[in-house]
């Protein structure tokens, strides 16, 4: 009894109160997508809507089960649960059902689950036991390896399902190693990758090298000022690159793609070594290892999109990034939903008033987009509204994580903070178009129990450690 | 407890990204949803609506271009109750001529359908009544117009052959992805068997819709819509004054007129009578007629020239004669005498071959020929005997289109039957038969069964000689002759092209000699070949059965008349037969014709009440 109240004492009500708060307001959104005039009743089973309560009143079964479990449980046996969830895995891999396209799904009697949604629990989990060791040191290179591993393993495993959008959770937790000491660049180098590869397909090759290189100018230029020297950089690979093109274009030379972007650099870089070395500037060693390093990476990205991705993987890049606009075809989806979003204006259509949603416009309305119904109805404010929600619980994942004693705790708690992120980014970003189509749940909205579940373990468990903040020392 | 924790400033960090990744979302949606209205025209009230494009179908023609069936413009009010706002029943009723209940029940069905989906509100509103709905239109916001098509007979005929055309069951929407419920779909005749032709492809057009009902343009520049594509038009073999001409002497009369022309096995006139005027089966009111007609005691829905089957009589005499010729049982000179104790005959000058008893119809003559056909000899025991007779027998009227169902380009043809050697097992046991079980189908009467198309085909056959293209309805679809094998491909008979000379000559002789049964159906400008056949009827009076061709040479038309309870085939069958083929051959009837058949004919309505 008295544990009880202490218990009950020591919960951080302002989650639960934002979880009670998003899982309403996803079972009510779920509601309007899919309502259906002749099951006007909410309860009503036979529809999505009914079995989402349902869904929601077994999600408080399990928070009830989780709260009576002692704390030290979830830190005793992750690397047990671990291996368990490879093991799934790789029998889902070779057992499992298909739906729609990704071999990702058990059938136990009337019931589907899909073993990745809790593989993220168990390698959030995993990770920080790894990383709450005494004296743990990321930066150690056998430390980085392991880590490397207990993430990936997973990923690659959720890959070969075919479901790719699982397997990008994954990288969300370069953000939680960030915090334990993951050095900067590593996560500067990300962006940069993903920048280098975007704008690959956009521009091209050839207009991307001009830009690799008049970046480098302009970073030497900062850091030495001198026009003169920064100048050089530009000079010798400029005359190659020019020498190559003549040469194409007059001697009907067949190069390869490969050759043609690298040829020229290698034929120059040894002045720019020289130049470093009789400059004493060290800075242009990087530079050329940077450079050097991009124009391989873009080669790479050219031939992986069109030699490696299937082509329907190919059109949603091409749609997201507005390369090809295909309205009927790959595009269909997202610009449906975005005019369903659209058309909900600055204050919305009201509850039950979208028409776009329920006209069937929008496909997977009431799973992967959900938000389509948010922003139909809600508008710019309800939309903007639960955004901010979502924005807020992160930062209350954050804020519980940082007042922990535990280590554990804390990294699990990144691990929280940065699976919400991705889900919420890539789904929402997806409906409004700025993520390419990733079939992943949006938390607490999406219709589905095994989503919902996994979620509100996720975050319970979390909550759970909270409440013995003051027990758990490790 | 955590000591010196060197990275805790990093919360900022990751802190940060949440909020700038966030901020950029709201700053995305405040432009899709606030500042740009691309997505949010008027964003309150706004609607799209899909509109079906639904092709004409396609139009049909007879052999001379003469327009058989084209199409009327009907408009269907739809609505969508999801946009229907309060609104003036009565007003609305008056405008439809409908009353207020119906229009609470439709509304109310739409509802359970689909309250974001459209529905049929009223189906095929005329023109007049469109017109002025339209001008209130605006009052009845979640109500638009779906434009479709009905069928449309300026020479109304052929009823039977062009079929008819109505909504799509259930059942075939299912099977069918292309159809949804609502959809027109031919149910008989070529509108049927030629219906992914003349159904074109149905378009769909995406509007946007303003809160007053009116369409404000088309939805992203159509760049999402789907052109329907045109049905085809189809050319039929069918000569429209001749079927006009034969449905005006078949009037009041039971039968069918089957015409073809006998190179190219095209099917000129095909009337079934009693008949009933296709325009009865077209829009709404077509349900009620569909159930008048069907409780009609003449059976004016049933297709007597393609399914009925009938005994085919005297007319059935010269396949036997063929086959008795073609397997060396008899020669032309071989004489039967007209043994009477055998089979009734009437009284006719003796005959002293296979023409003569042709020519006179003689039963007793055919009574041999047949036993000889049957009994061929090759085993001792006549039973067994039998069986091979009978077999080769089937064989060969087989190769004459008879007892199978010939692969013609109009739904429910009847096989007609060729009683063999299984049927007669089944009903009398093996070896319990032999040729005196079974001597009636040497003169068309025991369990051989025809249908009017074949005997056609049979004269058709006698026309050339030996051999016949499979009747067939439709020439060009769209600009394109119809090119299947089956109906450019001579199906040789079993029987040696020879044989048939005798044959011809007989029935020149029905015609036009002294003695023939066919004078009824003789023609000064025409030499016509024929056979008559009175098919004893247990039910009631004689069927009345006339084949021909003509002219005998180089024939061009080939036809059967069968007249059900009239009697004698030369008194009715043979002078319409002979008046059919001078209005093929001649374009016109002469006034002679007129005053000695034609008069007559259409005078006698046998079913006039």
């Amino acid at each position: 009894m008295n544990r009880n109240q202490g218990i009950l004492h020591q919960i951080d009500w302002i989650t639960v109160g934002l979880y009670f708060l998003l899982v309403i307001l996803g079972w009510l959104n779920i509601y309007a997508a899919v309502f259906n005039e002749d099951h006007r009743y909410i309860f009503d089973v036979s529809q999505r809507y009914g079995m989402q309560l349902i869904w929601i009143v077994a999600a408080l079964m399990l928070i009830v089960v989780i709260f009576s479990i002692d704390s030290r449980f979830f830190s005793a046996f992750p690397y047990p649960m671990y291996l368990l969830m490879i093991l799934t895995l790789i029998f889902v891999l070779i057992f499992g059902r298909v739906v729609n396209g990704s071999k990702s799904w058990i059938e136990i009697g009337m019931f589907r689950l899909q073993p990745a949604e809790f593989a993220k629990l168990a390698t959030a989990l995993t990770l920080a036991k790894f990383a709450s060791v005494y004296n743990f040191k990321l930066n150690q290179f056998r430390n980085l390896l392991i880590v490397s591993a207990i993430i990936g393993i997973p990923a690659v495993l959720i890959l070969l399902q075919n479901d790719t959008g699982s397997t990008l959770v994954f990288a969300t937790f370069s953000l939680v190693l960030y915090r334990e000491g993951l050095p900067g660049w590593i996560l500067v180098m990300g962006v940069v990758l993903i920048l280098l590869f975007v704008l690959a397909l956009l521009l091209g090759l050839n207009a991307l090298t001009v830009i690799i290189f008049v970046s480098a100018w302009v970073y030497l230029l900062a850091h030495t000022r001198n026009l003169k020297i920064s100048g050089w950089i530009l000079l010798p690979s400029g005359i190659a690159y020019l020498g190559m093109y003549l040469a194409i274009w007059f001697l009907n030379l067949k190069l390869s793609l490969a050759v043609q972007l690298v040829a020229p650099w290698f034929l120059s870089f040894p002045i720019y070594l020289v130049m470093a070395y009789k400059n004493n500037i060290k800075r242009i060693y990087g530079v050329v290892a940077a450079i050097t390093f991009s124009l391989m990476f873009i080669f790479s990205v050219d031939y992986v999109f069109h030699n490696i991705l299937i082509k329907h993987q190919r059109d949603r890049i091409n749609n997201l990034l507005g390369i090809e606009f295909d309205p009927l075809g790959a595009g269909y989806n997202v610009n449906q939903s975005m005019i369903a979003i659209g058309s909900g204006g600055a204050v919305g259509k009201g509850f039950l008033q979208g028409t776009q949603t329920k006209y069937n416009f929008v496909p997977e309305q009431s799973t992967d987009f959900i938000f389509c119904t948010v922003g139909e109805e809600w508008g710019f404010v309800g939309s903007a509204l639960v955004l901010l929600l979502f924005l807020g619980l992160l930062f209350r994942i954050i804020f519980l994580a940082e007042r922990q004693k535990s280590k554990f705790t804390r990294i699990y708690g990144y691990g929280v903070a940065a699976i919400f992120f991705f889900h919420i980014l890539v789904n929402v970003g997806m409906t409004i178009g700025l993520a390419p189509v990733i079939g992943i749940p949006l938390p607490f909205f999406s219709y589905g129990g095994s989503s919902l579940w996994a979620f509100t373990i996720l975050l319970f468990i979390l909550v759970r450690l909270d409440v013995s903040r003051d027990q758990q020392l490790n | 407890m955590q000591l010196n924790d060197q990275y805790i400033d990093r919360k900022w960090v990751v802190g940060g990204i949440f909020a700038v990744f966030i901020l950029i979302f709201i700053i995305r949606l405040f432009f899709i949803q606030v500042a740009d209205n691309k997505y949010s025209m008027s964003a309150d009230s706004n609607s799209q609506r899909h509109m079906i494009q639904y092709p004409a179908r396609g139009l049909v023609y007879d052999r001379n271009g003469i327009l058989l069936v084209h199409n009327q413009a009907a408009y269907d009010l739809m609505v969508i109750p999801r946009q229907v706002l309060p609104f003036d029943t009565l007003l609305l009723a008056e405008l439809l001529d409908i009353d207020v209940k119906l229009i609470r029940d439709r509304i109310y069905k739409a509802k359970i359908y689909s309250r974001y989906k459209p529905s049929i509100f009223l189906k095929q509103i005329s023109v007049s009544r469109y017109a002025r709905f339209q001008e209130h239109m605006f009052k009845f916001p979640g109500f638009y117009i779906q434009s479709r098509t009905l069928r449309d007979y300026p020479r109304p005929m052929a009823a039977h052959l062009l079929g008819y055309v109505g909504e799509v069951n259930d059942d075939m929407v299912k099977k069918n992805p292309y159809y949804s419920s609502g959809d027109y779909i031919g149910i008989s005749g070529i509108e049927k068997s030629y219906e992914e032709v003349l159904r074109g492809a149905k378009g769909n057009k995406i509007f946007l819709v303003d809160v007053h009902n009116r369409i404000k343009g088309e939805f992203m520049n159509g760049a999402l819509d789907k052109q329907a594509v045109q049905g085809l038009d189809l050319t039929t073999t069918l000569d429209a004054e001749l079927q006009e001409y034969g449905e005006k002497l078949m009037a009041f009369k039971s039968g069918s007129i089957v015409a073809i022309e006998p190179q190219t096995g095209e099917i000129l006139a095909l009337v079934s009578s009693p008949t009933y005027d296709p325009k009865m089966l077209v829009g709404r009111k077509r349900s009620k007629n569909y159930s008048i007609l069907q409780k009609d005691e003449l059976k004016p829905l049933f297709n007597r020239a393609l399914t009925a089957q009938y005994p085919p009589g005297s007319i059935f005499k010269i396949v036997n004669g063929l086959i008795g010729l073609q397997e060396e049982v008899i020669n032309l000179e071989t004489h039967f005498e007209c043994d009477k104790s055998l089979v009734g005959c009437h009284n006719h000058p003796p005959n002293n071959g296979i023409i003569k008893a042709i020519q006179y119809s003689c039963n007793p003559y055919f009574n041999q020929v047949y036993r000889r056909v049957v009994q061929q000899g090759t085993d001792k025991n006549r039973f067994v005997d039998s069986r091979y007779g009978v077999k080769r027998w089937v064989e060969l009227c087989q190769s004459f289109g008879l007892g199978q169902t010939l692969p013609i380009d109009v739904p429910n043809l009847s096989s007609g039957s060729i009683p063999g050697l299984k049927y007669y097992d089944k009903k009398y046991g093996k070896n319990q038969w032999a040729f005196s079980t079974i001597a009636s189908n040497a003169i068309g009467q025991g369990e051989v069964m025809i249908v009017p198309l074949q005997m056609a085909n049979l004269a058709a056959i006698f026309a050339n000689s030996g051999y016949y293209i499979v009747p067939h309805i439709v020439k060009k679809i769209g600009e394109n002759p119809t090119s299947k094998d089956e109906y450019t491909q001579r199906r040789y008979t079993g029987i040696d092209h020879k044989w048939f000379v005798p044959v011809k000559e007989a029935m020149y002789a029905v015609v036009n000699e002294a003695g023939g049964t066919a004078r009824l159906a003789r023609n000064d400008s025409i030499v016509i070949c024929g056979k008559t056949g009175t098919v004893q009827n247990p039910h009631g009076e004689d069927h009345s059965v006339f084949i021909a061709f003509a002219p005998r040479e180089n024939p061009q038309i080939a036809l059967v008349v069968y007249v059900e309870n009239t009697g004698f085939g030369g008194t009715w069958a043979a002078p319409i037969a002979s008046l059919i083929i001078e209005k093929y051959l001649h374009r016109v009837v002469s006034a002679k014709s007129v005053e000695e058949k034609e008069k007559r004919i259409i005078e006698y309505t046998p079913l006039k009440k």
